[in-house]
């Protein structure tokens, strides 16, 4: 009765399998790699390593409202309580070894690419320390140009094939350029489901309610280079199409009155209390930036275009790209508002919001608040501080729409 | 004043100073300056480019008006340099290189672009991956893109061998700093934790060759003097950041720590490495990069840092290390529990003292600070 799954129910399904094979691949000695969230995942599906991804790890720890003892453990061996609260959560875990919420085997590799932030750097050079395990960096340089440069392309180019080189050591296996070029167009197709899905959002109203972004997110991070995650998204899609065909919106209890963007990650230990506040005044978070993160398409065999593709992502482009990234997003899924997350873990998102937020609202005329959280340290959030900053961002929105609405309309 | 004494205090003097110190040597050298900020940056192409490489490490300011682009919990000397930008104070530079070592430098580049754009901004990314030939051939596509717009704001070409001498020059200034700050442990009085760190702090606000002579000199002078006793001092090895506001410094002093070597990303990570004699110039400056270890910002694989330390301990007979850590500095946040721990493995006692560059009030650091050292007595 396969096709009768829902993509929720498949989605379920495949996050039980990604972490149970890694689980059964450690049992059976194969190596497992931890991994960065937007790394090139291609090289290692192709030696058949099994990835796991230790951000998505530390946000399901935090989900289901396990992070603070992990975060008190790493506290407890000298971590700032100012430093990333992934990294504390993982870090604990790596001691650990054991959370209710999922388990993922140690890994005997570390492969990092900072194209997300340095942070990752620090992170994983202490992982590979600890645990005394080969460690691979992928370093694409911050794009201060608008542009990506060719000096840059030929850098990250560069140390994909030296990354192939190492694996080889590491492993005493071949690289399989053949299979190279197969996971390397899967992975392609898969980032073109997960935009096209989540693009649906455009339509008034929306039939996606935003926060299952984060939920599918998981996917898309851990199983990008898979024929499983592909379909899956195809199926999300092909339902997400069908409820737009149909005019249905994002809840079958609400009406979405408002459209709003989520800049920046998830309060994971609050996913279900930030939901609700929004939904009760008839929010729906339509996008984010993580449909573009995924978003890493390149032509199979083309390592120029997959250097490219993985400097691209909006955090590591210059303020320009990443205001013109949201001007486009206010546009293209007609928002009434943005809500910037202020997230006490990620500096690198933090300390450009302020001019975005200005350059922004210049440009569309988009009502805009900014929340301070944290992505899993549950100390960091106040749920009635993060309410009334939502009912200051309806008044806004209200009295906009009264006015006739942002000026991109 | 014996000749020592009135060296030690004119260098002193220029790095408790900063913009005087620069301003007299612009004036002294007909140089314009260009604006460094932390961790590294090409100076020698600077100084190749007959124009002095000054020190943006933050200050005493504090304001609102950084509050316009950077949240509370930003570095405090990301924060008095934004503050200082906006208030007009680097407005004599004629450019400024940021680089990209951290990410909050990243958001210091995209910031200070809208914030400040007659500072002609450089941003400048040094490759994590530098010890691969790759990132070697990425950080001198950087070095000739960097010089370029040193040529442009100089208004003239800079030759192979201008570089070639100007990291001769900067080899001579680190080789004389190692051998000044040896020499710190037999003149415990003269070189006093606090006046070490401004004597150090000087090299950023002055020539680099006027700035070598007078420590070549000091050294010269120092070597005349009888050896101080340093008996009953407990010798201390600094890590971190930067040991500021230098007020933790006295404190020190006062509690009988001799400062005998530091690891500060502000002090000798800037001159530890030498560069080898391969090559041309730039290719030089990213051996030299390449070959530097045991610093933050700076990817290392295997995380030699605390080894390092280790070693240093041995070296100088160190009685403890002290970590000065920068709140909000995320790379070296990171280092510290890995340092930690290899150095209770090895029995060294160390202090962790968190410090604000424009903190108020070092009581608490002060009782901190006097419970360690009797506890080391």
């Amino acid at each position: 009765m396969e096709h009768q799954k829902t993509s929720k129910q498949l989605l379920g399904e495949l996050l039980d399998k990604h972490y149970a094979d890694a689980l059964h691949a450690k049992a059976e000695g194969k190596p497992v790699a931890w991994s960065t969230s937007i790394a090139p995942q291609e090289l290692l599906e192709t030696m058949g390593i099994h990835a796991v991804y230790p951000e998505n790890h530390a946000a399901a720890i935090g989900a289901r409202k396990h992070a603070q003892e992990f975060i008190n453990h790493s506290e407890g061996k000298g971590y700032s309580v100012d430093i990333c609260s992934y990294a504390r959560v993982n870090l604990a875990y790596m001691d650990i070894q054991q959370c209710e919420a999922a388990n993922i085997p140690l890994p005997d590799l570390i492969f990092c690419c900072n194209n997300i932030c340095n942070t990752v750097i620090k992170w994983y050079e202490n992982i590979a320390k600890e645990l005394n395990v080969p460690m691979i960096l992928f370093d694409p340089p911050f794009n201060h140009e608008y542009e990506i440069s060719d000096q840059n392309v030929k850098y990250i180019k560069a140390q994909i094939l030296h990354a192939i080189t190492r694996l080889e050591e590491i492993t005493g296996q071949k690289f399989d350029y053949d299979r190279f070029r197969e996971v390397m167009k899967i992975s392609s197709e898969t980032s073109r489901w997960w935009k096209k899905a989540s693009l649906l959002a455009c339509a008034k109203p929306s039939p996606l309610n935003g926060f299952e972004l984060f939920n599918y997110m998981a996917i898309i991070v851990c199983m990008r280079g898979t024929k499983e995650g592909l379909e899956l998204f195809k199926l999300w899609h092909d339902e997400l199409q069908e409820k737009k065909e149909k005019g249905v919106g994002p809840w079958k209890d609400g009406e979405e009155k408002y459209r709003v963007m989520w800049d920046g990650i998830a309060c994971w230990p609050y996913l279900g209390d930030t939901y609700k506040v929004l939904k009760k005044y008839g929010i729906n978070m339509v996008t984010s930036t993580y449909p573009d993160s995924w978003y890493i398409v390149y032509d199979e065999n083309d390592l120029d275009g997959m250097a490219r593709a993985y400097s691209s992502n909006y955090v590591n482009r210059n303020l320009a790209f990443g205001t013109d990234n949201i001007i486009g997003i206010v546009k293209d899924f007609q928002l009434d508002g943005i809500i910037y997350h202020s997230n006490r873990s990620c500096k690198l998102m933090d300390f450009r919001q302020f001019e975005v937020q200005r350059k922004v609202e210049a440009s569309t005329g988009v009502s805009s608040v900014i929340f301070d959280g944290d992505q899993t340290d549950p100390r960091a959030f106040s749920l009635a501080q993060f309410e009334t900053r939502i009912q200051a961002l309806v008044e806004m929105m209200e009295a906009k729409k009264r006015m006739g609405g942002a000026f991109y309309e | 004043m014996s000749k020592a004494m009135s060296l030690i205090s004119e260098l002193a003097y220029a790095g408790q100073r900063p913009k005087d110190s620069i301003l007299k040597a612009m004036n002294e050298t007909g140089k314009k300056s260009v604006g460094c900020f932390p961790i590294y940056t090409p100076e020698e192409l600077i100084y190749a480019a007959e124009m002095l490489p000054v020190g943006m490490w933050g200050g005493q300011t504090v304001g609102t008006l950084a509050d316009r682009y950077l949240q509370g919990f930003c570095c405090s000397i990301m924060k008095a340099n934004t503050e200082q930008a906006l208030l007009g104070q680097y407005d004599f530079l004629s450019a400024v290189i940021v680089t990209a070592y951290c990410d909050t430098l990243k958001c210091m580049i995209e910031n200070w672009k809208i914030a400040s754009p007659q500072l002609n901004l450089i941003p400048m990314v040094y490759p994590q991956n530098r010890k691969i030939p790759a990132g070697k051939e990425y950080l001198r596509d950087e070095f000739l893109r960097v010089k370029k717009e040193l040529e442009r704001i100089s208004g003239k070409k800079i030759t192979d061998q201008e570089i070639q001498k100007s990291v001769d020059l900067y080899d001579e200034y680190r080789r004389t700093m190692q051998e000044f700050s040896d020499l710190v442990k037999d003149y415990p009085d003269m070189l006093k934790a606090k006046t070490r760190h401004l004597i150090l702090k000087a090299s950023y606000f002055m020539d680099k060759r006027i700035y070598t002579e007078k420590v070549r000199e000091l050294i010269l002078e120092l070597s005349k003097l009888p050896r101080e006793n340093a008996f009953g001092r407990k010798k201390i090895i600094l890590s971190g950041l930067i040991a500021e506001p230098d007020g933790i410094l006295d404190i020190m002093t006062e509690n009988g720590m001799v400062v005998v070597a530091d690891d500060l990303a502000h002090g000798a990570r800037q001159f530890r490495t030498i560069a080898p004699d391969t090559g041309d110039g730039l290719n030089r400056m990213v051996e030299r990069v390449a070959m530097q270890d045991g610093c933050a910002f700076l990817y290392d694989e295997k995380k030699t840092r605390a080894a390092m330390l280790i070693q240093m301990k041995e070296k100088y007979q160190a009685d403890a290390v002290i970590v000065c850590q920068m709140k909000f500095c995320d790379p070296e946040e990171f280092d510290y529990p890995i340092i930690k721990k290899e150095l209770e493995g090895a029995g060294i006692p160390s202090l962790y003292i968190e410090i604000e560059q424009q903190m108020d009030s070092l009581e608490q650091l002060r009782t901190r600070i006097q419970s360690f050292s009797e506890m080391l007595a």
